[in-house]
């Protein structure tokens, strides 16, 4: 008995120890991250909409929307950070659309666990940056009409075609399902008049 | 065994004789994981000493109030303290460095490194020693780690430390930042420091032969070996 009681008092000392002290670090540390996580979604938002000087955020249901305003106050359209998986893990994106959904402005990976050298070209390879048919340059100016769509070893003829990383097809492929699938919801949201009533309230 | 070690000796058995990736083969998935960078396996063996010299300096204080019974989650307890604050403070100070160990910072709470030098020292030897110790085995790990990530990153990257070290005609071999590379470098090391230690012992063998054969000659007596 006496064991069992010194077993408890034990655990739970060091367990009220811990807890005080990580609460006392938590403190210190939280702000700093929200602080991080904040300023890489903006730097995100920007770099997708260049021409936005400010945005809102929008909680819905099921997608978080940031409208984005240009100097005048006017909205030139939506930065959403889209999720969805890739070829080995989550891939998520910031995507940049213009305000009637029907052209991609820019798109920036966020996090992605591809294979190193082969999926990982949907993010890296700075070496192409300028290159307009750099994997994410590409999205720039698609139309999302009827919907993105993949070609593969052939520059794209479709004004709403990206051609495919050679040797990550599979990545390529799932990044533009995933702008798929959430600019579906969009419209959806669009259609029942959720996403402009809540842009319009700033 | 280990109080007759010179303080010295506790030291410095970590790094070499008992190295924990070399010898003891202890802790082997961040070491495979997070070495495709040297700055990373850095990063990785700073952390992973940190929590293993804290955590064996309270181990070895509260040693005699632990009951046996209960010592494996107390141990456990106090190293999931210590990692989670390491992964706070990266989080907070080093967001990028934190992004790219992902994981394996929270997965060193079960690295057997930790627990095991918990089990087998901390909670048998004095507050002192087990400092040594600790930071003799986390000088180990970072010593390893640094050198399988700076392998590995030189011939994937032809870069150590984001350094570019190679020409640019090399084209990086990409099969050694993968999983494979991990496993093909950590044998080569090993084989490697193996063939040291073996060719170490060869020559104080030979020495202890020459030098038996000398006090033998001395009497007139050869013996052939």
């Amino acid at each position: 008995m006496r064991t069992i009681i010194r077993m408890l008092a034990v655990l739970t000392i060091i367990g009220v120890i811990s807890g005080g002290l990580l609460s006392q670090i938590s403190i210190w540390s939280k702000p700093k991250i929200a602080a991080h996580r904040e300023l890489e979604t903006k730097n995100a938002i920007f770099q997708v909409l260049p021409e936005g000087k400010s945005f809102t955020k929008m909680e819905t249901a099921n997608l978080e929307v940031y409208s984005v305003f240009d100097d005048s106050g006017k909205l030139i359209g939506y930065a959403v950070p889209f999720e969805g998986n890739g070829f080995q893990g989550k891939i998520r994106m910031m995507a940049g659309l213009t305000s009637d959904l029907d052209k991609v402005t820019g798109l920036q990976v966020l996090e992605q666990v591809e294979t190193p050298g082969l999926g990982t070209k949907i993010v890296e390879d700075p070496s192409q940056k300028e290159d307009p048919y750099w994997f994410p340059n590409q999205f720039k100016e698609v139309e999302t009409q009827p919907m993105i769509g993949v070609v593969k070893n052939q520059k794209p003829v479709n004004k709403y075609d990206i051609q495919a990383i050679t040797g990550a097809t599979i990545s390529s492929k799932a990044v533009v399902q995933i702008m798929n699938q959430g600019i579906q919801v969009l419209r959806k949201m669009d259609a029942e008049g959720k996403l402009n009533n809540a842009g319009g309230e700033k | 065994m280990s109080s007759k070690l010179s303080l010295y000796k506790e030291f410095t058995k970590g790094i070499w004789e008992q190295n924990t990736t070399f010898k003891q083969i202890l802790g082997m998935c961040p070491v495979l994981a997070v070495t495709v960078s040297a700055i990373n396996g850095l990063a990785m063996a700073l952390a992973t000493t940190f929590v293993l010299v804290f955590s064996s300096i309270i181990v070895a204080i509260v040693k005699k109030l632990i009951p046996d019974q209960v010592r494996i989650a107390a141990y456990i307890l106090i190293i999931a303290t210590f990692v989670t604050i390491v992964d706070m403070v990266m989080k907070a100070s080093y967001p990028d460095l934190s992004k790219s160990l992902g994981p394996y910072i929270p997965l060193i709470v079960v690295n057997c490194v930790i627990l095991g030098r918990q089990e087998a020292f901390a909670s048998k030897n004095t507050v002192f020693r087990s400092f040594l110790d600790a930071v003799g085995m986390g000088a180990g790990v970072l010593f390893s780690l640094i050198l399988l990530g700076a392998v590995r990153e030189l011939f994937g990257s032809g870069t150590i430390f984001g350094i570019q070290l190679l020409p640019d005609f090399y084209e990086p071999m990409l099969v050694m930042i993968l999983p494979a590379g991990a496993f093909i470098t950590l044998g080569l090391m090993m084989g490697l420091f193996n063939q040291i230690a073996l060719s170490n012992k060869e020559k104080q063998r030979k020495k202890t032969i020459e030098k038996y054969l000398s006090t033998k000659n001395s009497i007139n007596d050869p013996v052939g070996v």
